[in-house]
């Protein structure tokens, strides 16, 4: 099977060899992918949108009917990981630490119900010391990778940035929290139906802004009706933050889907 | 002068790629394989492309690793190949 | 012969990006663990998203961010095409590596459920186990 596949896999590689001798020598400026499009967009974004990132005004503007479906599929994605792997049956046995003495006390009975008093607390099948360096630093680190994100969101227009890579940054500043201190923690802070209807905005509001503007009078997504509410001037800016604004939110909330429902099997109780 | 420090850090992803597919241990693949995505970050950036580099850096070697990481955690360590 | 290593030596970097995708594609086809081919299948699209990009390189020009006093109404100078690396095949390997780790995200989902339900991730025994049941 193994010799199968690596001729198979060289005969594939020769026969792409062989077809590399026809492409254009690397960096030449009068290769056919940089002539007709790319030059449009290079000379005429500025003056049609006054937005200097070029890679954000063709992917939000020019392009974002693109953005837009790549965020349902990235919703689609969340959806499809929360189907695949949630389940709902609640836990049959319960773990309770004594704290002042450290006496754990399984009980294994699901029908009995157990009152917990003040020393007792309920914790996951194994209970490590909480751990003073690690939850000091992530907790002070926390904001500022928020603040970061939110940043990178916003000045998607003027440096290298945009919806994507904030949305990332802040979902995975939430996946930090649940890292460094418990999954739990994170569940009471962030519940699941938050992130649900969180994800499902960000599509909402990106779809939204496209619908106003076919009510406005315009094509769909036509960033020039907004003028009468916003002003004339940076319009096409203004719109193409709206926009990044909703791919965030939901590139965000489909992250820590992903990794929720991954880390604990789907039954959201304990985590790496 | 581009050629030469592409040529090494194409190099070194091959060797990553190669390294990553090899290893008995999956916790190993995980991280040799958020190597290998830092160093696709690095060849972009040096390319100009600096909106996908940020994008792979993000996503590649943070979120995607993690993920790898959680996966492993959920099924077994070890494989046969 | 000299032909065939100066066109080589020419376009050295396809090939490595060739070379690259084979191994991506070896492990989809070879391996026998489930997660070894999800890694396959990453190394692929990468080296895809790779090749791709490289195609919009232009020698001599800067990051496709218009540099210069660009306020209301600075863009006087005029904006030369040379000058600024081509900036379509940026905006398609974005939506790409998005949609990569979704359906990173959506596999490792399927390979912890497989692993729940026949506690084994290895594609013979998984054989095994599906024929004989």
């Amino acid at each position: 099977m193994k010799l199968l596949s690596l001729i198979v896999v060289c005969l594939t590689g020769g026969l792409l060899l062989y077809g590399t001798a026809d492409l254009p020598d690397w960096g030449d400026p009068n290769a056919p992918a940089s002539l007709h499009l790319s030059n449009y967009y290079i000379e005429n974004a500025i003056r049609d949108t006054e937005v200097p990132n070029l890679v954000t005004a063709v992917l939000a503007d020019y392009r974002s009917i693109d953005t837009m479906l790549e965020t349902a599929v990235v919703f689609c994605a969340g959806l499809a990981c929360f189907l695949l792997l949630r389940d709902f049956t609640p836990k049959k046995d319960h773990h309770y630490r004594h704290v002042p003495t450290g006496v754990i006390l399984h009980v294994k009975n699901p029908d009995r119900q157990v009152i917990v008093g003040n020393e007792f607390e309920e914790m996951d099948k194994e209970w490590l010391p909480p751990d003073t360096i690690i939850k000091t630093v992530c907790r002070m680190l926390i904001p500022f990778i928020q603040i970061y994100a939110l940043y990178v969101v916003a000045h998607g227009d003027f440096s290298p940035g945009g919806g994507f890579q904030g949305g990332v940054i802040l979902g995975s500043s939430f996946i930090l929290l649940a890292i460094s201190y418990n999954l739990k923690y994170l569940l009471k802070r962030v519940s699941e139906k938050f992130l649900g209807i969180l994800s499902a905005a960000g599509v909402l509001v990106y779809m939204g802004i496209g619908l106003a503007a076919m009510v406005l009078g315009g094509n769909f997504l036509d960033y020039e009706k907004y003028a009468p509410i916003f002003g004339e001037h940076h319009i096409r800016a203004l719109g193409m933050l709206g926009v990044e604004i909703g791919v965030g939110m939901s590139v965000t909330a489909v992250m820590v889907i992903i990794y929720i429902n991954i880390v604990s099997e789907g039954k959201h109780d304990e985590g790496l | 002068m581009y050629w030469s420090i592409n040529l090494v850090i194409l190099i070194f992803v091959i060797v990553c790629a190669l390294g990553a597919i090899y290893v008995k241990d999956l916790l190993a693949t995980a991280i040799l394989f958020g190597a290998y995505s830092f160093m696709m970050c690095l060849l972009w950036a040096i390319m100009g492309a600096v909106d996908v580099a940020f994008t792979e850096a993000s996503v590649g070697a943070g979120v995607s690793t993690v993920f790898f990481v959680a996966a492993v955690f959920r099924t077994s360590r070890r494989t046969k190949d | 012969m000299t032909e065939l290593f100066m066109l080589i030596a020419a376009k050295y970097n396809y090939c490595l990006y060739v070379i690259l995708m084979m191994i991506g594609l070896y492990a989809m086809i070879a391996k026998n663990n489930l997660m070894k081919k999800l890694v396959g299948m990453n190394i692929f699209q990468t080296a895809i998203i790779l090749f791709y990009v490289s195609i919009g390189f232009k020698h001599n020009a800067t990051i496709p961010i218009i540099m210069g006093d660009h306020g209301h109404g600075g863009h006087g100078a005029a904006i030369n095409a040379a000058d600024y690396m081509n900036p379509l095949p940026h905006v398609l390997m974005l939506t790409a590596i998005v949609v990569s780790v979704a359906t990173l995200g959506v596999a490792m989902a399927l390979c912890v459920k497989v692993y729940q339900r026949y506690q084994t991730l290895e594609e013979d025994e998984l054989r095994m186990r599906l024929s004989e049941k």
